[in-house]
């Protein structure tokens, strides 16, 4: 049952082979005998409205029934909503973010809420107030951040499909460090209403699964304008269409020699170049392109997204929601700085200064403004790459899923974030795909798109898995 | 570019945190580190670049001038720590 495909899970439903309700209690169970030795899940969703069930199972469409786990920064009516802070520990929303909406719309039934790094800032998920998420593939190891709680979940198949989103490599990366497909659509493709924000120009909601396919019935679910995101674009949706055949005949795959070079893991450079090599084989072209402001998109993004993040995470003032600090304040900004101190974590903190200095005056110009032209340079690299190009396929993360610890400050695990912020700036559709693994640890390949092209990427990685199994593959204790 | 005590000391109070010595401390050099890998960006020559502060450059939709739902006052008031009727309490502002 486990490793059934949504297509597969959906014909079950239909046949009346098994219930929604039965569906749900496969994966409920699993959740509940796995969570406690990987820590991805807060909350398990154990007494799940019946007719919410019937209800679902009414449902018509690829999705009616099936279970899913939604990160806990998408607001979830009546459900605590915590986005893996303090601050907001005892956070219930009454009301549901549009994701949630649409995805209970199309009949899927949500069993739980992810684990996460505090308000999705991380590469680890050792940034959650409530704990480390494990890898399922090693417990020594992280799982990757920030969506590190969705895609431990996944791996372990405590859910056939969890929501995730993606500000600089959140879903990307720990979908490589875990072994799964993750898709970050483009910027606009789907509402940010009621997902807890972090900086909000880079800011997207996406999907995580098994394979592509999977992935791409979920995100057309979720996808779309919404009157209560002005910054969700009016645009023709897609109808997913999954290749019959594996043929890659006439598709040009931008590769860039600089980013294979900055591989130092033999390994996952092996790896990366095997996978190439399957593309090439099925009839891809490789055609080497160039980013050549690639190089300052870390810095760049360690400038953009504390200042977004500065400005979002004011609005946590102890008064309207969320902790507040039961210390005797002296005044009004005493309350605020003692509810702040207390309800943020390190990172948190080490962020909003960062975001505060560099919004400063005297800063401004030469660091925000000056990396917003960064990011400015950067788009235009990714235009004259796709002028040549159909999709572009590189590196998700320089290293395979790292010991918990072992990162203890902030700017190596930045350092790592390379591959998957240039994307991420630029505002493109990009996924993260299993390939051959490393040491038994698993490795991605990232598929990146151009703007508004879900469909070239997905299309591109459901091919590749026609002819491979990777992504098939689970971690043995949980089999 | 470092960061001195001052300045440090300014933005906590703009960003409304309070920091012990030893958060000072680890603040101080996790931030100049930081500083220290955004430092390059500077050296980026931009003259001819508008800044990008946005992914999507088009237009934004508007939407018609419509009465819609009401207001949430109640379950949102239901969220506050402290609140009376229609009014959120704070500790008191003005003397």
């Amino acid at each position: 049952m486990i490793n059934l495909s949504l297509r597969e899970l959906t014909h079950l439903l239909a046949q009346k082979k098994i219930s929604t309700a039965e569906l749900a209690s496969v994966y409920l169970d699993r959740c509940k005998q796995f969570n406690p030795s990987l820590n991805a899940l807060l909350h398990i969703d154990d007494d799940i409205n019946p007719e919410h069930l019937l209800a679902a199972a009414d449902h018509d469409g690829p999705l009616a029934g099936i279970p899913l786990i939604h990160k806990d920064l998408f607001s979830t009516q009546d459900v605590k909503t915590t986005a893996g802070s303090k601050m907001l520990s005892d956070y219930v929303p009454p009301f549901d973010a549009t994701v949630v909406k649409k995805l209970k719309q199309a009949g899927m039934v949500s069993i739980a809420k992810a684990n996460m790094d505090e308000f999705a800032m991380g590469s680890s998920n050792e940034y959650s107030y409530f704990g480390a998420v494990k890898n399922p593939w090693d417990f020594d190891r992280v799982p990757g951040g920030s969506s590190g709680g969705s895609a431990a979940a996944v791996a372990a198949r405590l859910t056939p499909v969890a929501t995730a989103s993606d500000t600089g490599g959140s879903i990307r990366q720990p979908a490589a460090l875990c072994g799964i497909t993750g898709i970050k659509p483009s910027y606009g493709r789907v509402s940010r209403y009621g997902m807890i924000a972090f900086a909000s120009s880079l800011d997207q909601g996406g999907v995580m699964a098994v394979s592509a396919d999977d992935c791409a019935l979920v995100l057309e679910a979720m996808m779309g304008h919404d009157a209560l995101d002005s910054t969700s674009i009016e645009a023709e949706p897609w109808h997913w269409q999954a290749p019959r055949d594996a043929a890659m005949k006439g598709l040009k795959v931008g590769v860039i020699p600089a980013w294979l070079e900055q591989l130092k893991d033999d390994d996952i450079k092996q790896s990366t170049l095997q996978a190439l090599e399957t593309m090439v084989a099925q009839g891809a072209e490789l055609v080497n392109v160039d980013l050549p402001h690639a190089d300052l998109a870390v810095a760049a993004y360690y400038i953009l997204a504390p200042a977004e993040a500065s400005a979002n995470l004011s609005r946590f003032d102890g008064i309207r929601f969320g902790h507040q600090s039961a210390e005797t304040c002296d005044d009004i900004n005493d309350m605020y700085r003692k509810t702040r101190s207390e309800g943020f974590g390190h990172e948190v903190q080490r962020r909003i200064m960062l975001g505060t200095w560099a919004l400063s005056s005297g800063y401004y110009d030469d660091y925000y403004c000056q990396a917003q032209r960064i990011r400015h340079l950067i788009s235009e690299d990714f235009k004259q790459a796709f002028s040549q190009v159909d999709v572009m396929a590189v590196p998700v993360s320089p290293e395979v899923a790292f010991k918990q610890g072992e990162k203890s400050d902030g700017v190596s695990m930045y350092q790592a974030d390379q591959f998957t912020i240039p994307a991420s700036l630029a505002g493109l559709p990009c996924l993260s795909m299993p390939i051959q693994a490393a040491r038994n640890l698993p490795v991605g390949l990232q598929l990146i798109g151009p703007y508004f092209n879900e469909q070239a990427i997905l299309s591109t990685a459901a091919k590749f898995q026609l002819v491979t199994d990777y992504h098939q593959r689970m971690p043995e204790a949980f089999l | 570019m470092s960061i001195n005590r001052k300045e440090l000391s300014e933005m906590a109070q703009l960003a409304k945190l309070d920091l012990n010595a030893e958060q000072t401390q680890q603040v101080s050099q996790s931030l100049n580190q930081i500083t220290d890998l955004v430092e390059r960006i500077k050296k980026a020559d931009t003259a001819q670049v508008d800044p990008m502060f946005h992914p999507c450059d088009f237009w934004m939709p508007l939407r018609d001038d419509e009465a819609t739902e009401s207001s949430h006052k109640e379950s949102l008031l239901k969220l506050a720590r402290h609140a009376d009727e229609d009014f959120y309490l704070v500790p008191k502002v003005i003397e």
